[in-house]
């Protein structure tokens, strides 16, 4: 039955998902920052666009860490291939990348979170309107993701 | 931005990157079959993480006045709105598409997954069009207030 349910095994699921809070936790601990990813792509648009969206202070004021925070991602990344974690590239077609990036930014954006943001710093900060956003976008991935299978996506 | 804040955010980044890329997460594939209840190991990094976040987030402003670097705990304000729903309900949408979010993109990026270079690139633009129309008088009025 397990087995069914995780044909690819469960341990490094939970051990990466607790790798995961245990830096969201510290970045909380040491600086008191609430670490959602989306967020990030505002922020660094509040560089180049003078558009008052992204003029707010939450992002002017938070963008410097917020890139950094990029960046450290982009290098944990590399640290798990570099200390014996294998490279992958995926094989989902480019027009499923280009779409479901757009929509997927703009709609992390409007709604001021994603699966990080709303799914770990807000259920863990016990937020309701999270919950509800959790809950709707595991329905509406769910509904698309079967859809694009019938329309020949991977 | 201080020197100590630059520090905790850039290791804080790699602890979350290598994190999303040990639990497969980097793979759009792996994303794709949770949706379609292949694989359910989604769940288990996001339990994981939340199981891990939430004592943290909910006893460390108890226990300490302040965080050890920095002034004060920041705190997640998410308000039940129509721009906070609807906007989740086209997320997944997106998500569902692509397989990509935006932690395991800029992630897998790091672990030699090119391909999400699109995503990442289509992320930013989606991200800037929301913006643009939020800077319009009406719309902006709404959703400046309620995301403080």
């Amino acid at each position: 039955m397990i087995d069914d349910w995780f044909p690819n095994g469960a341990a490094h699921y939970l051990i990466g998902g607790m790798l995961i809070g245990a830096a969201v936790s510290f970045a909380f601990l040491m600086s008191g920052l609430v670490t959602g990813m989306s967020t990030v792509f505002s922020a660094v648009w509040s560089y180049v666009s003078r558009r008052s969206f992204f003029q707010q202070d939450r992002f002017t004021s938070s963008r410097r860490w917020r890139l950094t925070l990029a960046v450290g991602l982009v290098l944990g990344g590399l640290l798990f291939v570099v200390t014996g974690g294998s490279t992958f590239q995926t094989h989902v077609r480019w027009w499923q990348l280009a779409i479901g990036g757009f929509i997927a930014g703009f709609g992390a954006r409007m709604s001021n979170g994603c699966t990080s943001g709303h799914g770990i710093c807000g259920l863990a900060s016990f937020q309701l309107p999270s919950l509800a956003a959790v809950l709707t976008f595991l329905v509406t991935a769910m509904i698309t993701a079967r859809i694009v299978a019938l329309i020949g996506g991977v | 931005m201080n020197r100590a804040t630059g520090a905790v955010a850039l290791l804080t980044g790699v602890g979350f990157g290598f994190g999303l890329a040990y639990s497969t997460m980097t793979h759009p594939e792996v994303i794709l079959d949770f949706l379609r209840w292949r694989d359910l190991g989604l769940l288990l990094v996001l339990g994981g993480a939340v199981a891990v976040t939430t004592p943290a987030y909910q006893l460390l402003p108890r226990l300490l006045r302040r965080p050890v670097l920095a002034g004060t705990f920041g705190k997640h304000h998410a308000i039940m709105s129509r721009h906070t729903i609807g906007g989740a309900a086209l997320f997944g949408v997106g998500w569902g598409v692509g397989g990509v979010c935006p932690g395991p993109a800029i992630a897998g990026l790091g672990a030699g997954n090119w391909p999400v270079l699109i995503a990442l690139g289509s992320m930013f633009l989606g991200a800037y069009v929301q913006g643009r129309l939020a800077s319009r008088p009406l719309f902006s009025a709404a959703q400046k207030e309620k995301n403080p």
